[in-house]
């Protein structure tokens, strides 16, 4: 406990450690996606994230849009365990068959109004598996889609940057 | 002991035996060719005389050419740095062959994949549920892995049957295949008495893409972009073993340069994705503190890949015959520096974590997998190496140029199985990992080539790499435009998921998150 805080006193607040390169980047950009959703759903915006049959890389960057450089919580972005919490569903990954009535459900289980985002290359048209006999057709075909975040996989920025483009139109 | 007094320990036992034919194809790759009736006796000699669980057991078509399916066994011999292939013809009108599962459990799954895939049947096996093609939505009789599949043909559907632990007081707890977290898909199925749990079904395939079907046809610059897909947190070291599968074919060696860089793409992803893990066993006991430390370790190496190889996954950094990314002076430099402040927040992780004691409590002997259940299943990697089984491709194949030799590699391993063991395991890792590097770095020269272009050529070999998960392995089949044949993958998660059924056992269900971070297996790489 001691060893905690005294290294929490040492540390200070970590986020000084970004690079002032990295942090120019994502300042302004969450700035932006927090007042933009503070205006389009009050508060905060909920995200059930759901693997289709990604590889995983995708999950990876949405953990790290999640870890304390980025922080995608303090823009009022929160990730949720549950469908019934969630605005909107975050598939990544070309839709393996074996998942299909698991996406449609995940989806059915959540509360309107809500809405679908596609993350990663293999979301929006299967990608490199798009010929596979296992995959079934894109998520877009199954769910009504709003918004791709493009990318294999795409960065923490990237997923920031596609929110705010969207949210700015929406 | 060699395969030659294998074989003849076989021929004692045996007066009729007879081997079709044992070929050396390359120094590190030995095919024992027998008939079909001896399949079964050389793979247990082989199995015993090596103690080598199944490294890869797999089926491929050659009904075009021949008539016949082809079966492959491989084992590995870790003294002779040799893998070893037992290979039969299985007649198309009679597809079966007799099971090794009752004798060799290790078997058991890539024979079910073998069933599912080609319709070839293990006779034998008490266990013939599909893995991958779930019954609820693949109807029979479609094997999408011989050649002439075209598409699925419609037919009865059927359901799973999952294994029962009756009696009073026994619930089951199913969980997934959607988890409460940002995760890959499963199925786990939790028989408890109590808090105990008692019995875990495991089923997966849910992220599978038939991603050894899309290898087919496919040439070898195409696939190796593929490989990368197979498993996205390990996807250096899957190319690198599909592009030393090639390299082998096309007998290519490679600038020792490439090598060099080979080794610290190879040991930087070890290192974020043990720090990952070690993050996620924090936040598994609620411990969120080093876990939000450990992400910004992990962020601060994605990073450093990024910056070196502009992705920080380490895409399109392999490539077949060398690397694509060179490290000049300045990129060294970055190296070694971050590596310095990297090395410095780890060991302030490592202290924070040893220093709590009801973190230590909670991990310590906790999701124990112990040695013999560990070698009977067939558990590989760090998974193996922390149940105390001496298992390092790292250790036993020099490989190209020998590297890991020169930089005078320490294989760890842990006695205990446990959380605790796993975690000692990635933490003495990570730090070997950043002394690779270190090494490595300094062999560096500049201008040096770092690729060769190799002629593609028919041919097929065995590609292997010691991920960090565990040895990832390639079997490559080409034909003489060089365009892919067969593509077997083995990636460590698929023989470790077993190991985390036998893991839980009589732990709490609260624990499971903990035991299944401290595994740390790949849905995909499991599903393909």
């Amino acid at each position: 406990m001691l060893q905690i805080l005294k290294n929490r006193i040492l540390k200070g607040v970590l986020t000084r450690h970004i690079e002032p390169g990295l942090s120019g980047k994502i300042d302004p950009a969450g700035r932006e996606l927090k007042s933009l959703i503070q205006k389009k759903f009050g508060r905060s915006l909920h995200i059930r994230q759901l693997d289709s049959g990604s590889c995983g890389a995708c999950q990876s960057e949405i953990i790290s849009a999640n870890n304390p450089i980025y922080d995608l919580q303090r823009f009022g972005v929160n990730f949720v365990a549950s469908p019934r919490h969630a605005d909107a569903l975050l598939v990544t990954g070309p839709v393996s068959r074996n998942m299909f009535i698991a996406l449609k459900k995940t989806y059915e289980a959540m509360p309107e109004p809500k809405f679908v985002i596609t993350c990663g290359d293999c979301a929006l048209s299967g990608g490199p598996f798009k010929d596979s006999y296992y995959v079934c057709r894109a998520a877009k075909d199954i769910l009504p889609v709003v918004l791709h975040i493009p990318g294999c996989p795409p960065s923490p920025l990237q997923i920031i940057s596609a929110l705010n483009t969207f949210l700015r139109k929406a | 002991m060699d395969c030659s007094e294998v074989i003849a320990g076989i021929k004692n036992r045996f007066p009729d035996f007879s081997v079709l034919s044992v070929t050396q194809a390359y120094v590190d790759e030995i095919y024992i060719k027998v008939s079909r009736q001896f399949f079964k006796d050389t793979c247990l000699a082989l199995h015993k005389a090596f103690s080598s669980p199944v490294a890869m057991f797999f089926a491929s078509d050659e009904r075009r050419d021949t008539g016949k399916f082809v079966v492959n066994c491989v084992f590995v011999n870790f003294k002779k740095s040799q893998w070893i292939i037992v290979s039969m013809d299985v007649p198309q009108d009679a597809p079966y062959f007799d099971s090794l599962a009752k004798s060799i459990h290790s078997a058991s799954l890539f024979e079910r994949e073998i069933w599912e895939m080609f319709g070839l049947e293990p006779k034998g096996n008490p266990d013939l549920r599909r893995l991958r093609l779930h019954d609820e939505v693949w109807p029979k009789g479609n094997y999408p892995l011989r050649k002439d599949f075209q598409s699925m043909q419609a037919g009865d559907l059927s359901d799973y049957k999952f294994g029962k632990v009756e009696g009073e007081g026994v619930f089951e707890i199913p969980v997934g295949p959607v988890h409460a977290g940002i995760i890959g898909p499963g199925h786990f199925r939790f028989s408890v008495a109590g808090e105990p749990i008692i019995n875990l079904e495991t089923r997966f395939g849910f992220t599978h893409r038939g991603v050894e079907k899309l290898f087919e046809g496919k040439s070898c610059l195409e696939a190796i972009r593929l490989s990368e897909c197979v498993s996205g947190d390990m996807s250096f070291g899957h190319s690198l073993a599909f592009a030393q599968a090639v390299e082998k074919i096309s007998r290519v060696s490679i600038p020792k340069q490439a090598v060099y860089l080979r080794g610290i793409f190879l040991e930087l992803e070890r290192m974020y994705n043990h720090v990952n893990d070690i993050g996620g066993m924090a936040v598994d006991v609620g411990f969120s503190f080093p876990s939000a430390y450990a992400s910004v370790i992990k962020e601060a190496i994605l990073q450093l890949n990024d910056k070196l190889t502009a992705s920080r996954y380490l895409k399109k950094v392999n490539a077949v015959g060398g690397v694509l990314k060179d490290l000049d002076e300045d990129k060294r430099l970055i190296l070694l520096d971050s590596l310095k402040s990297i090395k410095k927040d780890f060991n302030q992780l490592v202290k924070i974590l040893y220093s709590s004691v009801s973190f230590m409590d909670r991990i310590d002997t906790t999701g124990a997998l112990r040695r013999k259940t560990a070698e009977g299943i067939g558990v590989v990697g760090l998974i193996a190496r922390a149940s105390g089984i001496p298992a390092d491709l790292r250790e036993y194949f020099p490989g190209v140029g020998a590297v890991y030799k020169e930089a005078r590699f320490k294989m760890v391993t842990e006695e205990s199985g446990d959380v605790l063991a796993r975690l000692k395991l990635r933490i003495a890792e990570f730090k070997e990992s950043s002394r690779l590097i270190e090494f490595f770095t300094g062999k560096l020269m500049t201008g040096q080539e770092i690729s060769s272009y190799p002629e593609l050529k028919q041919g097929s070999a065995l590609g292997y790499a010691e991920g960090w998960r565990g040895p990832v392995l390639y079997w490559i089949e080409t034909d003489a435009a060089g365009l892919i044949q067969r593509c077997k993958i083995v990636d460590p998660s698929f023989l470790n998921w077993q190991g985390l059924s036998y893991a839980v056992l009589g732990n709490i269900i609260p624990d499971f998150p903990l035991c299944n971070k401290s595994f740390d297996l790949s849905y995909s790489g499991g599903d393909l």
